[in-house]
């Protein structure tokens, strides 16, 4: 405990930093998967080939894309970039998935009132397709989050401080606090930016407020079991 | 690029192909720490899975169990228990059980429970005892599901062990944590490219051992509604 008081302006500082570039990745890879998703939902055959590429991608373990992206890029080794990139690659693997679903889940009756309604088909899309998809991007986002703050604290191994460096320093001092305060830290992150965006789904999407639709763990359960059993 | 030649230079050079610091060693060592993980965990998870699938019971204790484990970073756990058990083999071992138990336990209730419920009591109206049910259909019918736990969990170990390099366990991570000591980035980019072969490779063995299982089930009726 007190080394927690002692340290608190570090652990603020790895925390925000941590925070910064876990939001960053997961929005970028929202951004890249959302127009992916919905143009893969639109052609079927498509939709195999995209879930196929983004299941290899997702098998490639973490800590090795660390280690490759910057001799692929050639941008330099202790360089965030090349970490808010494979984590954006990630997060964009599982949104992929969970962005075709949710456009997929969108019935064909309610396109076709929309259409005769008269929207364009660009309205339609951004009026009626993605607002009824919400939930279930909702869904897949929350994974994403969850999962990229997780996996941020791996890069550590490669140099690149978050609060992942409160384990490797922890090990070296033979300090337990240290790592505690760590995975407390991650934990605590992730718990902060799923009520956000908990919150932020109830601000845009007010019809689904009063029913109960998406559980907090099992889409969860779904869609990473379902990103990695990609064929 | 330099840098991809002096990887496969790293990768092709005859020192590195030999002795308990050489590829095949390494190799072998991960393959032998993932096959070793897996069947602990599973001798764990799945029983309890498909009881959990079968009873209904404990369902939701499992759904947060898995939930909060995957959550857990996995550096965090493999440091916490080295400092606690101290360094060797067993610190990073049990953290890849515990990190393996979460998806084979979903793919095992998941799978279980995916089994058409009319299925299940028409095999009891047949006289079927509970434990025939579970062996005779459920298992069965589920058996693609729960292999593709086996091959998230599969593809998990793989990763973690990685990772475990820096905490003393061998394997193919040893190449990016000595590599990085030495800032020595021909080994490290090797190391990595050998261990995304290995993924690859594992996946797309798990991925047929599914399609076979799937392969076994007879084709879905689809009934006029």
């Amino acid at each position: 405990m007190t080394w927690f008081f002692d340290n608190i302006d570090m652990i603020r500082e790895l925390f925000v930093r941590h925070a910064w570039i876990s939001v960053v990745s997961t929005v970028i890879g929202f951004v890249i998967a959302l127009p992916v998703g919905w143009y893969a939902n639109e052609h079927p055959r498509l939709r195999g080939v995209a879930v196929a590429i983004v299941g290899v991608l997702y098998t490639i373990p973490s800590i090795a894309l660390f280690v490759l992206l910057p001799g692929i890029l050639g941008t330099g080794f202790l360089s965030v970039i090349n970490v808010i990139i494979a984590l954006s690659i990630y997060a964009a693997a599982v949104m992929v998935r969970s962005a075709a679903d949710g456009f997929g889940s969108v019935s064909p009756a309610v396109l076709d009132a929309a259409s005769a309604a008269g929207y364009s088909r660009p309205q339609r899309v951004f009026r009626v397709e993605l607002p009824l998809a919400g939930p279930v991007l909702l869904a897949g986002i929350r994974v994403v989050s969850v999962s990229t703050v997780s996996m941020l604290s791996v890069a550590t191994l490669i140099g690149v401080s978050n609060l992942g460096s409160l384990f490797t320093d922890g090990f070296r001092r033979d300090f337990q606090t240290e790592i505690v305060v760590g995975i407390l830290g991650i934990v605590v992150l992730a718990l902060v930016l799923d009520a956000l965006l908990v919150l932020a789904g109830r601000l845009l999407m007010p019809w689904t407020r009063g029913q109960k639709t998406v559980s907090r763990l099992r889409p969860l359960d779904d869609s990473v079991s379902k990103a990695v059993q990609a064929p | 690029m330099s840098v991809v030649s002096d990887t496969v230079d790293w990768l092709t050079d005859s020192i590195n192909h030999s002795g308990t610091d050489g590829i095949p060693n390494r190799l072998v060592e991960h393959l032998g720490y993932t096959a070793e993980t897996i069947a602990i965990a599973g001798i764990i998870a799945i029983p309890i899975g498909l009881w959990i699938g079968h009873t209904g019971r404990f369902r939701g204790a499992a759904v947060a169990l898995t939930g909060a484990l995957r959550a857990l970073p996995t550096l965090g756990l493999l440091t916490a228990l080295a400092l606690i058990v101290g360094i060797g083999l067993t610190a990073p071992l049990i953290a890849l059980v515990l990190l393996a138990v979460p998806p084979l336990l979903a793919g095992a209730y998941a799978g279980v429970e995916s089994v058409d419920r009319q299925t299940i009591d028409a095999a009891r109206a047949m006289g079927m005892t509970e434990l025939q049910i579970l062996r005779k259909v459920e298992i069965p019918l589920a058996l693609p599901i729960i292999v593709g736990g086996v091959r998230s969990g599969v593809l998990q170990v793989v990763a973690t062990a990685t990772v475990a390099a820096y905490v003393g366990l061998g394997g193919l991570g040893r190449y990016l944590i000595d590599g990085q000591a030495v800032s020595d980035y021909a080994q490290m980019a090797g190391g990595s490219v050998l261990v995304v072969l290995v993924a690859l490779v594992l996946d797309g063995i798990f991925a047929t051992l599914q399609r076979l299982a799937t392969g076994r089930r007879p084709q879905k009726q689809t009934s006029p509604a």
